[in-house]
């Protein structure tokens, strides 16, 4: 039993190799204080890990109306470059995600789990699988689990397009018109989570609402696991409080603690000054600054780089990873893109695009099949926020140094050519 | 054509997917629709009032004339703000004739 109130509680027992159903049972053997799995849940309340931020009770509830065939997908697509956290996981415990899903399926009365891991990663699918086989010889009773691996692609990750390639072998996003929406294969209603919630679950369904509630704000309670990026000496994944303020997160990994800004929330997300990261790391107290915890990204950018700069990479590259099946996602993102170079470049062409750019994101917005565009859009108009001073002296023509030297500090993909883009 | 219901409001809806910028609901439901720089359909999320009619109607023809079928029009069920409605609305500026229409 895992002490409440303590950390680790996800990655407790971690070694470096995943932990094996023994030792996973040995770390986290259940409390009998679990009497209704459900009314735990709801009492816990946990929200989804995987960047929307929505209470996993309501998700349950509503499958639970539906009937037929039902599927619980695990979301471990870690389709954001700057995120680590759900490879980390499946590739240290992947019994705790397994038993989250099984909980789940068992809360909505699911008959298959489908447990999805970009095939770009073949150790964590490795993991994976050495898992689902271990749990098969053990004969564990219950829903059947299956290992998928679509294509990385950022949006593959989406909800919809998952479910899609699950179904069509096609990762792309699919109309939704009325909210909520229930994703369907074939005729099965399915229930998506990320993974990191269902190793939530796990944990709620051993030790109970109470114990999970220990740690976290009593709005947005829990662990959270953190991806930590950008100035910091190495890349890391943390498992942090829920509520701890962001500059201790950054001190405890090393990481450049004033910094000119942190990105939350991954490249769909938005920035956060640098002089405000004596913030607590939680939804409640990122609201008033219109931000959220996310998919738990954290990259740091240090005072001598050049912000908008970063933003253009960022920009170019999510307008490149579009599915490109609507209009003004497949037009206007590289727009935006384009804006933003012009931008950087400065002059008269720059105080036009600025313009331009704010126009295009009010027409972009709320008009794509998913929430792609949305994401960039709010990324572009946080960083014009945010970085106004740095396009100020762009467009003034005196770029600061960032902009002149070479180095970068986000991650960010190479772009692929268009005709080598996997979707199936 | 049946009865036409007065009650209620309507939105216009696009499936982005299907829909390939051609343009045709802009011509046919101008009140409604109007065009981004790239020729897609920048339609307000707005509901109208049924009691609309030209509007109505406009959406009708813009959903059947859409050539990739991506035009939906979508009944609000929420209660329509009566008040605020007058039913004999002053006819639309552009008149509503089928001659002018194809389809
Ligand atoms: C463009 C886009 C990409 C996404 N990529 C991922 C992803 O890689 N992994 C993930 O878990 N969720 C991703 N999401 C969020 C999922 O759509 C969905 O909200 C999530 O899996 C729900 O799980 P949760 O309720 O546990 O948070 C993405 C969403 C969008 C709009
Ligand atoms: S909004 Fe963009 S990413 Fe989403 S389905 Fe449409 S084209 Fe694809
Ligand atoms: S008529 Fe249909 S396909 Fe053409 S722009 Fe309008 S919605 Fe798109």
């Amino acid at each position: 039993m895992i002490e409440p109130g303590t950390l680790p509680r996800l990655f407790a027992g971690v070694t470096n190799r995943p932990l094996s159903l023994e030792e996973h049972e040995r770390v986290f053997q259940p409390a009998d204080n679990v009497a209704s799995l459900l009314e735990e849940l709801e009492a816990s309340g946990l929200v989804g890990r995987g960047g929307a931020g929505f209470p996993t009770t309501r998700k349950v509830d509503l499958l639970r109306q539906q009937r037929g065939h039902k599927y619980v997908v695990v979301n471990g697509m870690e389709g954001e470059p700057a995120a680590h956290k759900d490879n980390r996981l499946l590739s240290t415990n992947p019994h705790l995600v397994l038993d989250g899903a099984e909980m789940l399926a068992q809360m909505i009365g699911a008959s298959r789990i489908a447990i999805c891991v970009a095939r770009d990663n073949p150790t964590v699918v490795n993991h994976v699988e050495r898992a689902i086989h271990e749990r098969a010889r053990r004969n564990l009773r219950g829903p059947g689990i299956d290992l998928h691996t679509p294509p990385w692609r950022y949006v593959a990750g989406e909800e919809s397009a998952l479910v899609h390639w699950l179904d069509d072998n096609e990762s792309l996003p699919q109309y939704r018109p009325g909210r909520p929406h229930i994703l369907r294969i074939g005729r099965g209603p399915v229930l998506v989570d990320n993974a990191e919630t269902c190793a939530s679950v796990g944990l709620i369904g051993r030790y109970g609402a109470q114990w999970f509630r220990s740690l976290g704000t009593a709005e947005h309670p829990g662990s959270v696991i953190v991806s930590i990026t950008g100035a910091v000496a190495r890349p890391s994944v943390l498992e942090v409080n829920l509520g701890t303020r962001i500059s201790n997160i950054l001190a405890t990994a090393d990481a450049d603690t004033s910094p000119q800004a942190v990105l939350l929330g991954g490249y769909g997300g938005a920035w956060l000054r640098g002089d405000q990261i004596n913030t607590p790391y939680s939804n409640e107290s990122l609201e008033q600054f219109k931000l959220s915890v996310g998919a738990g990204i954290i990259a740091v950018l240090p005072r001598e780089a050049c912000g908008i700069a970063e933003a253009h990479r960022v920009v170019r590259w999510m307008a490149h990873e579009s599915a490109r099946q609507c209009g003004p996602c497949a037009f206007g993102l590289p727009a935006l893109a384009e804006d933003l170079l012009a931008v950087v470049r400065g002059g008269h062409d720059g105080v036009a695009a600025l313009t331009r750019l704010q126009d295009r994101c009010g027409i972009i917005e709320g008009r794509g099949a998913c929430r792609h565009p949305d994401g960039v859009v709010r990324f572009v108009r946080s960083s014009i926020e945010v970085f106004a001073q740095d396009i100020d002296s762009h467009l003034r023509g005196a770029p600061c140094a960032g902009a002149r030297s070479k180095q970068r500090f986000l991650t960010v993909p190479a772009l692929e050519h268009e005709e080598d883009l996997i979707w199936e | 054509m049946g009865v036409i219901r007065r009650t209620g409001m309507f939105i216009l809806q696009v499936n982005p997917i299907l829909c390939d910028g051609f343009g045709h609901c802009a011509e046919l439901a101008p009140e409604l629709v109007h065009l981004d720089e790239w020729g897609y359909p920048i339609i307000s999320k707005e509901p109208v009032p049924m009691a609309d009619l030209g509007s109505y109607e406009s959406a009708r023809y813009a959903e059947r004339g859409c050539p990739r079928q991506a035009l939906h029009v979508a009944k609000v069920n929420s209660p329509a703000p009566v008040s605020n409605v007058p039913l004999n609305l002053p006819r639309p500026a552009r008149a509503v004739s089928r001659e002018r229409r194809p389809l």
